[in-house]
Formats: structure tokens, C-alpha cells, sequence
């Protein structure tokens, strides 16, 4: 009796581990011909590095840089007291160039840095003031400026939702071009604005998008993260609505049926550049921003559901961006 | 050598020792087949976690708090409730020390001990609202526990928001230093790690708890509530008035919690997007220890060390984190389920008697 229990807990445990084992991923492959020496860390903040966003975009760039010869790697962080201590681990570790991701991760990098003068860093999304820090920052209203466009161009009730995540000054640029872009097409179309005060809560995204399309919106566009996943949610249930992506083509993940287009933000492309010019001997700490001219925002190369006439138009504004002709506000 | 063993083979310190070890073995047979290195990824995660100074500190601080929870959660046990709401105790704990650290002005003699027992009372008060819905009216504590959690996130990002926000920011601004846990000499001595004075109250905490339960006649009545509330009752204890205390108490232990990783860690409160897990790590916690005070320590010093040091294990054996969390995991369902170590345990006994 006892001995049958036993063989059950032992083959049980057995099963249990074998099916772990299933999930196991393979192992990197290993790094290899470091041409130009350099090693880059990131940092990840909690939504981790597969998080269909900043994070994993900031991820993409690095791994271009690993295939330019560098040595490239990632720490997610469990939780806000977490920044520190994982920052410090690539410090310590004799890294070249430690980036950290994300708003959040502002004054855990200016800690670091302070105590690290010798180290570099980066940032994306905020501005830390220190020698050693690149502080790599987006005009994300350029392009919300030109889903604006867009949405007042593809808009049949001429009303238009924003759906915000946390109300901090990244998400205010986002929402101020936006609502700019909308205004520069038709002043009359009206602009629903809703922050959720998440970045994580689908369910948020969700209730926020079916209010506000019983409500007569036709096009929503979300810079909220995670909640967003709710906002295409809701629509896909619906028809004759929109959504509008935020950070990479999200039409990828939602489909060409409810994504009308995104407003890529390529962290990618400026982690990707930063890094490079470090590891060229071009380190400058400062500010580095980033917009339509430096391709740090803007539409995604194919928009299925464009029109040539809306195309033509966002183009337009785009030049004009470009050459100072149109001058967005950020709203901060 | 035959106390020793007997010590040893004791059921309450050999079958936790057993989860740890076949955690990690299990652990390692997952690495393997992934592809890990087993022993370089223990290696690189003692490195981290006791390797150098800084780890050290780091270690420390990561465990303060989870000793805090582990309390709160054990001491609500052994009185016979389930408290889930450490989570939230620990919040309006943070709040209040937040709160006297922001607002008020006052050399740092009075200053910081006053926000600690702020944040005490108030994580206390908000325990005592589920222990006096569950004795006045019977409302199961899991029940308003967990709705007291989400609460107390929803309360404490209003106020945060309303009254001590800092500009552009999802933060607090900074509390006055008179407040703070942490002191200069200490974070230099630890090479910029985060660690502070929080860890001896803690220390201070389970010293308490053991005080209470064991030693004191108010214990007393706390554990026979906890044993059998009709037996109790019928002894002539005051049943519901005891399932207040043990909620104050334990709501207590947690606020202090909040208390003091507010003022010795962050030096402000956030608006959380979502939990930190503080609360709930508390509940693996009390069950590593055995909802004892210095078990509570244990498991803190178990649950803190592993989770700190498995981000060692990411940059020295390109270890994903998963792995520790499968461990962790691995090592409470063993504790959990002590009796397949338990009968385990007797066969081998049997057998040598029979042997003999």
C-alpha cells in the first residue's frame, strides 16, 4: 500500500517534470566573432521581452546589433524594486552600454548612472540628465499627427475615440498629435479621450472601446500597451469599426479586418542606431529625439486598408512635418 | 549522535529541507533538458545573491519584506483565518508612512519612527475590518480579504494621484529624509545596495509573534481559537473578539511591511498598475516556515534569496527566469504536499524497525 503510493508520487513527479520539459525553449546559439567588442545589455521593465511592444522592439534592435557582431543580451525585471539590481548586474559585469526600457525605469537609471560614472547607459522614453546617458525620446505626436489624418479621413459618424493607458507625459504626446491630426483634416469631428490608467488591463481596453462605440465612434486609436489588446477585442466582435495600432504593425497580430493602421514607434531603430554609434566611438550622452525626419515614428510600410487619396494626403502632411511647414505640439 | 538525528529527522525541519532539495533537483533535470548548465546556473545564482557585498545588501532587502507578509500571513493562521489580504495591508501600510513622510516636518528622532507606526496601525485597522465583518456578521475573511485588496490598490492610486503626486510623473515626490529607514553609511558599506534598518524590525516582528503566541496568556486564547473556535467558545474565550485581535496583529505585521519598504527602499509610492505580490509571497512564505515566526524568517530568507538570485542565473548561464519560479514553485508544492515525504518518511522507519 505505502510502496504503491510511493511509485504513484514518483511517477507523477516524473510526468510532471517530462511535461515542463516539453515546454523548455532550445538554448540561444552561442555568441560568436565579436568584430568591434562591444557588449549591450538591456533592461527590460515588467512587461518583459516578449510583450508586443517597446520592450520586445527594443529586443528586435539588439538583436540586429548581435548579427553586426556584438554581444547583445536581456534581464526582465520582476518588479519595480527590481530596476536597480538588474541594471547593476550588467554594470558590475563590465558592460559596454546598458540600456534601460521604459518611462518607469527613469530614476532607477539616474541612480546608476550617478554611481557608475564611468558606465553608459541608455534610455527610451524618458530624460535622465547625466553625462554618461543617451535619453532617447520620440515625437510620438508627429505620427499620432498622421493617424490622425487618417482617422478623420476614414471616419463615416465623425466621431473618433482615444484610449489611453496611464496619463503621463509620453501618452499625452501620443493623444495631443492625435487630436491635432483629427483637427487639421475637419475641426468638426469630435474626440472621445479615456485613460485607463493601465498598461496591462485588457479588460479596461475592452469597456472602454464598447462605450465608446455604442456611443456612435467608428475609429479608435489606443496607445495603452496591453489594454489595447481589449480595444481590438471589443472591435473584432463588431463591424464597421477601427482600430488603430500603437508602437509595431498590430494589424500582425489583430488582422487587416479591425486594424486600420498603426502608429509604429521604431525603438527598434533608434536602439539599434544608439548602440551602433557607441560601439563607433560616437558616445554622446544628451538627449536624442526621434521623429518623422529620423524615421523614429510613422505609419507601417503596408496599409492595406488606405486609400490612394488618404495615402496621398498623409504623405503630404508628412513632408510638411518634415520640413517645418505643420509644427505638431506635444502637448507637455 | 542518536539526539541529533532524531533532531534532525524531526518532521517539521527534514521535510522542508527535502522540498528545497528535491525542488532544485527537479530544477536541475529541467535545465538539463533545456540545455542549461544545472550547476553553472546554481553556481551564478549564489554568486549573485551572496557572491559580493552588494548582492548581499541587495538580498537582504529583497527578503525584508517578504518576512513582513510571511508574519502576517502565518500569525492570521495559527488563530484560524486565512488572511489574503497581507497584499492589501501592505499597501495601506506603504500609504500612511508615505503620507507622514511627505506631510509632515519633523526632526528624524521622531519623524521616522513615526511613520513606521503610522504605517503599522493602518495596515492593523485594515486587517480589522475583515476581522470584525467576518466576527460581527460572519463574512468569510478569503472573501472580504481579497476584495479589501483591490480596495486598497484603488484607494491608495486615488490619493496618491490627489494629494501626493509628483508632476508628470506616476510617483509620489520624494518623502523628507528625516523619515527614511536607509542611511548613507549603510548603503556605502554596502557598496550602493538598498539595504536598511527595516530588516531589524523585522527581526524585532518575529520576536513578537513568538511573544504573543507562545509566551502570552492573550496567545493562548488566540491559538484555541485558531484550534477549534466551539471548543474555545465553550471554555469561556471571547471568540470573536480574539478574531479582531488576530486580525489587527496580523494586518500589523503586513503594514509594517508597507512601512518600511517605503521608507528604506523607495522613498516614495507609486501609482501600481497592478499587485506586487508582497502579500501573496507572504502566504508561500508562511507556508515554507510552518506559519511559525522563525520558520516565517526561513522562508523569507528561501523565497527572497532565490528570486533575487535567479536574475544571476539569466546573465551567467543564459538561464530564463521561468526556471527559478518553476523552482520555487516546485519547492512550495512539496511543502505543500508533506505527506508523500511524510509516509516516505515512515516506511523508512518501518523498515528499519523491522530490520532491527
Amino acid at each position: 500500500m505505502k510502496k504503491s503510493f510511493m511509485f504513484k508520487g514518483l511517477i507523477l513527479t516524473l510526468v510532471f517534470s517530462l511535461a515542463l520539459v516539453g515546454c523548455a525553449q532550445d538554448s540561444e546559439p552561442g555568441e560568436e566573432s565579436l568584430e568591434n567588442e562591444i557588449k549591450v545589455g538591456m533592461v527590460t521593465d515588467v512587461g518583459g521581452v516578449h510583450d508586443n511592444s517597446f520592450n520586445q522592439s527594443a529586443w528586435e534592435g539588439l538583436q540586429r546589433l548581435e548579427e553586426a557582431g556584438a554581444k547583445v543580451d536581456y534581464i526582465e525585471s520582476q518588479g519595480e524594486s527590481d530596476f536597480e539590481p538588474n541594471l547593476n548586474e550588467f554594470v558590475n559585469d563590465g558592460w559596454d552600454l546598458t540600456w534601460g526600457i521604459g518611462f518607469l525605469m527613469g530614476d532607477a537609471i539616474a541612480a546608476i548612472a550617478e554611481q557608475n560614472p564611468d558606465s553608459n547607459f541608455g534610455i527610451i522614453d524618458a530624460v535622465v540628465d547625466a553625462p554618461n546617458v543617451v535619453s532617447t525620446v520620440f515625437k510620438e505626436h508627429e505620427g499620432s499627427f498622421l493617424v490622425g489624418v487618417v482617422a478623420a479621413m476614414t471616419t463615416e459618424t465623425n466621431k473618433i475615440g482615444f484610449v489611453g493607458g496611464m496619463d503621463i507625459p509620453v501618452i499625452k504626446k501620443f493623444e495631443t498629435g492625435f487630436v491635432e491630426g483629427v483637427k487639421a483634416v475637419d475641426p468638426a469631428i469630435e474626440v472621445v479621450i479615456e485613460y485607463t490608467g493601465s498598461f496591462v488591463d485588457a479588460g479596461l481596453g475592452k469597456a472602454s472601446a464598447a462605450t465608446m462605440y455604442d456611443n456612435g465612434v467608428d475609429v479608435i486609436f489606443h496607445a495603452a500597451g496591453g489594454v489595447g489588446d481589449g480595444v481590438f477585442g471589443e472591435a473584432s466582435e463588431r463591424s464597421g469599426v477601427w482600430v488603430i495600432g500603437v508602437d509595431k504593425d498590430q494589424s500582425i497580430t489583430f488582422g487587416h479586418e479591425v486594424t486600420l493602421t498603426s502608429m509604429m514607434k521604431y525603438v527598434d531603430e533608434a536602439v539599434y542606431q544608439v548602440s551602433k554609434d557607441f560601439g563607433e566611438g560616437n558616445f554622446e550622452g544628451g538627449v536624442r529625439e526621434l521623429g518623422l525626419a529620423e524615421n523614429g515614428v510613422g505609419l507601417p510600410a503596408e496599409n492595406p486598408n488606405l486609400s490612394d487619396e488618404i495615402m496621398d494626403a498623409v504623405n503630404d502632411y508628412k513632408e510638411k512635418i518634415i520640413n517645418g511647414e505643420i509644427v505638431v505640439p506635444s502637448g507637455i | 549522535m542518536k539526539t541529533l538525528s532524531r533532531w534532525l529527522l524531526k518532521e517539521s525541519i527534514i521535510i522542508p529541507l527535502i522540498s528545497v532539495f528535491v525542488g532544485l533537483l527537479i530544477g536541475a533535470i529541467i535545465m538539463l533538458f533545456g540545455g542549461y548548465n544545472p550547476v553553472e546556473a546554481y553556481q551564478a545564482l549564489f554568486k549573485k545573491a551572496f557572491g559580493n557585498i552588494y548582492g548581499i545588501g541587495e538580498t537582504i532587502r529583497t527578503i525584508t519584506p517578504l518576512i513582513f507578509t510571511g508574519l502576517a500571513v502565518a500569525f492570521a493562521f495559527r488563530t484560524g483565518l486565512f488572511n489574503i489580504g497581507a497584499e492589501g495591508q501592505f499597501i495601506m501600510g506603504s500609504l500612511a508612512a508615505a503620507y507622514v513622510g511627505i506631510m509632515l516636518d519633523l526632526p528624524a528622532i521622531i519623524h521616522m519612527p513615526l511613520a513606521v507606526i503610522v504605517g503599522g496601525v493602518v495596515g492593523g485597522l485594515w486587517g480589522g475590518i475583515a476581522g470584525y465583518l467576518k466576527a460581527s456578521r460572519g463574512v468569510h475573511e478569503v472573501i472580504t480579504t481579497i476584495m479589501l485588496n483591490w480596495i486598497a490598490l484603488y484607494l491608495s492610486n486615488y490619493l496618491i494621484r490627489e494629494y501626493l503626486i509628483e508632476k508628470g510623473q506616476q510617483k509620489s515626490v520624494t518623502l523628507a529624509e528625516s523619515s527614511w529607514l536607509s542611511f548613507a553609511f549603510l548603503t556605502d558599506m554596502f557598496n550602493n545596495a538598498r539595504i536598511h534598518f527595516g530588516i531589524l524590525i523585522a527581526l524585532l516582528c518575529a520576536v513578537v509573534f513568538y511573544v504573543i503566541l507562545q509566551k502570552m496568556k492573550q496567545g493562548y486564547e488566540l491559538r484555541s481559537v485558531g484550534l477549534n473556535p466551539h471548543a474555545a467558545e465553550y471554555a469561556g474565550i471571547n471568540v470573536k473578539g480574539n478574531i479582531v485581535k488576530a486580525m489587527v496583529v496580523s494586518g500589523m505585521f503586513a503594514g509594517l511591511g508597507g512601512a518600511v519598504e517605503v521608507l528604506g527602499v523607495t522613498h516614495n509610492v507609486i501609482i501600481l498598475p497592478a499587485f506586487q505580490g508582497y502579500g501573496f509571497d507572504g502566504i508561500a512564505v508562511a507556508l515554507l516556515g510552518g506559519n511559525t515566526a522563525f520558520g516565517s524568517i526561513v522562508g523569507a530568507f528561501l523565497f527572497g534569496f532565490l528570486s533575487f538570485g535567479a536574475t544571476g542565473m539569466k546573465l551567467g548561464a543564459g538561464v530564463p527566469f521561468e526556471i527559478i519560479n518553476i523552482v520555487i514553485a516546485l519547492v512550495i508544492y512539496f511543502v505543500a504536499s508533506r505527506l508523500i515525504f511524510k509516509r516516505l518518511l515512515n516506511a523508512l522507519n518501518v523498515n528499519k524497525q523491522e530490520e532491527q
